[in-house]
């Protein structure tokens, strides 16, 4: 999911203070975490990457085959095809989920009442499994069996999983569907810890609301957009269940996003080794944007964000 | 974040800390409160939606406009949906979910006490860096070399199968969130404990864990709803009807039965029943907690 990084040491006691009889068993507390970890995710880690190296077809023998799958999937016009699907459906979710949240978060950050019902009712998106929200959409949407044809309302009758540019829309209607109330509660989370203060001296100082929301609720909120878009970039690159149910990554190759792309080629074409590239790509794309978004966020981004307030 | 500014025992009593009421007068949000209203008509229509068609018989389902009620709600696709293995299905998710979500919460638990506690140690500094570095990568990527694990342990179709790797997944956010929460709890509360010559385990026992409670059910009900939910392990872990979780049920569900909407919708209500309760019950504790864990 996301980098938020934690300064190491910080509200740590010096080593002798936690000295006694315990500090020599801390170490151990730890083990049965990182033995998981380790064995089902720094192994599969290392693994994708030799993986990447070899060819298998899921079944039979392993072999080594150098940079043979490397070779094929760099040379395969359907990498920088399913690279574009990918950042467009990133990039366009992003654009549509953070303008919409951060407004939705500054309104729901509000003390009426009602807004707390708004809140309970805006989560129940976050529980409903994605095969569940593929699910409904795929009848909701259907040209003959949908709501457009229910309705009797033409302009919802459309193949919108069969024309590509249409089936990429939905995608990211799905998706911010799914996500803007998460991200919206993150924004009214931020919005609640700025000092009551900073408003009233720009009330006194005669600015008004836009003024506000500009100068003050948004470059407090710095830390908060960080967060959000760091889910939501990283998260825009494990859209499989959705995309994988809703679209399988059609019509053609429309929706075929790197994970749909990595498990295409291994579990149905049985090409385990390009698959593994395709993986390798998938990891590496994660970090880049993890440690761009992290350097967006200045060195020390779990400092507060209210400094110099 | 309000929480680097407030040390106060535990982000619970944080949390009631709110904001005075805005001052009366001020003009309302007219942007904010229209894009807010619209939304909620955009998450709840489709919602409403599912429920009622899933009380339609087929025939009605074409019949009647797709927003009324009703006319003649029948419990057929219900048991239609259950007739068709969903209880099987229903067990094998509450099996992957409590048999992961327990473990997972368990050893992060202890992994972020002693993360915070001993944090001078560089054993558990670099312990530390690895799960972080955990959260910034797609963990979907490594499911190659997963298959390739979970085949030569022979566990290939079997839930365990399932429950090895999402405990795996659970733990980098879980150590983070409940670390940042250990993390706040007093160290005089710490030293006192160990004046009293309570062992570390005591401390975790009797200190930690009752400061953080409120950490530790976010955390439980977020991994369980991750789990829970999860696709893509189930999918490629196994194979047989006898191991199914509910979400690929749901899929293959609709694949068979993709003419029959309201049997579909009845299914996707079922599979969504639990998590409703699970929801309601602990909803204000996931809520606080959520936005709390993520906003530092």
């Amino acid at each position: 999911m996301s980098v938020i990084p934690l300064p190491s040491g910080r509200n740590v006691p010096p080593a002798a203070s936690s000295g006694g009889r315990g500090a020599s068993a801390l170490p151990w507390l730890a083990v049965p975490a990182l033995a998981f970890f380790v064995g089902f995710g720094v192994i599969p880690l290392i693994g994708v990457l030799l993986l990447s190296f070899t060819s298998w077809d899921g079944l039979g023998d392993i072999s080594v085959t150098g940079f043979d799958s490397w070779r094929a999937v760099l040379a395969d016009p359907g990498l920088p095809h399913a690279l574009w699907v990918t950042f467009l459906v990133m990039a366009l979710s992003w654009l549509v989920q953070t303008p919409a949240s951060i407004l939705i978060g500054v309104f729901l950050a509000g003390q009426q009442r009602y807004r707390a019902v708004l809140a309970v009712l805006y989560f129940i998106p976050l529980l409903l499994s994605s095969a569940a929200i593929a699910i409904t959409y795929k009848a909701l949407l259907d040209p003959n069996f949908g709501l457009g044809a229910g309705l009797e309302i033409d302009l919802l009758v459309q193949d919108w999983l069969g024309e590509p540019a249409l089936a990429i829309g939905v995608v990211i209607f799905v998706v911010s569907w799914q996500f803007i109330p998460f991200h919206s509660l993150l924004y009214q989370g931020g919005v609640r810890q700025i000092p009551r203060s900073m408003f009233e001296a720009a009330e006194l100082d005669g600015a008004g609301r836009v003024r506000k929301f500009f100068s003050i609720t948004l470059p407090q909120l710095k830390y908060t957009i960080i967060t959000s878009s760091t889910l939501m970039v990283v998260g825009s690159l494990t859209f499989f269940d959705l995309i994988y149910v809703l679209t399988a990554g059609g019509p053609g190759d429309a929706t075929r996003v790197l994970a749909i792309d990595m498990y295409k080629r291994g579990f149905q074409a049985n090409l385990m080794g390009p698959a593994s590239a395709i993986a390798c790509i998938l990891v590496l794309v994660g970090l880049v944007l993890a440690l761009l978004l992290r350097r967006l966020g200045g060195r020390d981004a779990s400092a507060s964000q209210l400094e110099g307030a | 974040m309000a929480t680097t500014l407030t040390k106060e025992p535990s982000r619970a009593a944080a949390q009631h800390a709110r904001p005075p009421r805005r001052r009366l007068g001020e003009r309302p949000n007219w942007l904010g409160g229209t894009i807010s209203w619209i939304w909620l008509l955009v998450v709840i229509v489709p919602i409403y939606w599912i429920v009622i068609t899933s009380f339609k018989s087929q025939s009605n389902y074409y019949a009647e406009n797709p927003f009324a009620p009703p006319s003649e709600p029948t419990l057929t696709n219900y048991q239609m949906v259950i007739e068709s293995g969903f209880i099987r299905y229903f067990v094998n998710s509450l099996v992957v979910a409590i048999g992961a979500v327990a473990p997972a919460v368990a050893v992060s638990f202890m992994a972020a006490y002693a993360i915070v506690r001993g944090g001078g140690s560089r054993f558990l500094r670099s312990t530390n860096s690895l799960f972080l570095m955990g959260l910034a990568i797609p963990l979907q990527a490594t499911v190659i070399p997963i298959y390739l694990i979970i085949i030569r342990l022979h566990l290939y179709d079997t839930l365990l199968a399932l429950i090895l790797p999402s405990i795996a997944f659970a733990i980098p956010l879980s150590v983070l969130v409940l670390s940042n929460f250990i993390r706040d709890v007093p160290k005089e509360l710490f030293e006192s404990m160990r004046l009293d010559g309570a062992s570390e385990w005591g401390t975790l026992w009797h200190l930690a864990l009752p400061l953080t409670r409120p950490a530790v059910v976010t955390v439980t009900i977020y991994n369980a709803l991750a789990i829970w939910n999860g696709f893509l392990l189930p999918l490629i872990l196994t194979q047989s009807p006898e191991q199914r979780t509910l979400p690929l049920a749901l899929a293959s569900f609709q694949g068979q039965y993709s003419i029959n909407v309201p049997a579909v919708l009845a299914a996707v209500v079922l599979t969504t029943l639990p998590i409703l309760v699970l929801y309601v019950l602990g909803r204000r504790q996931l809520l606080a907690g959520l936005t709390a864990g993520f906003s530092k």
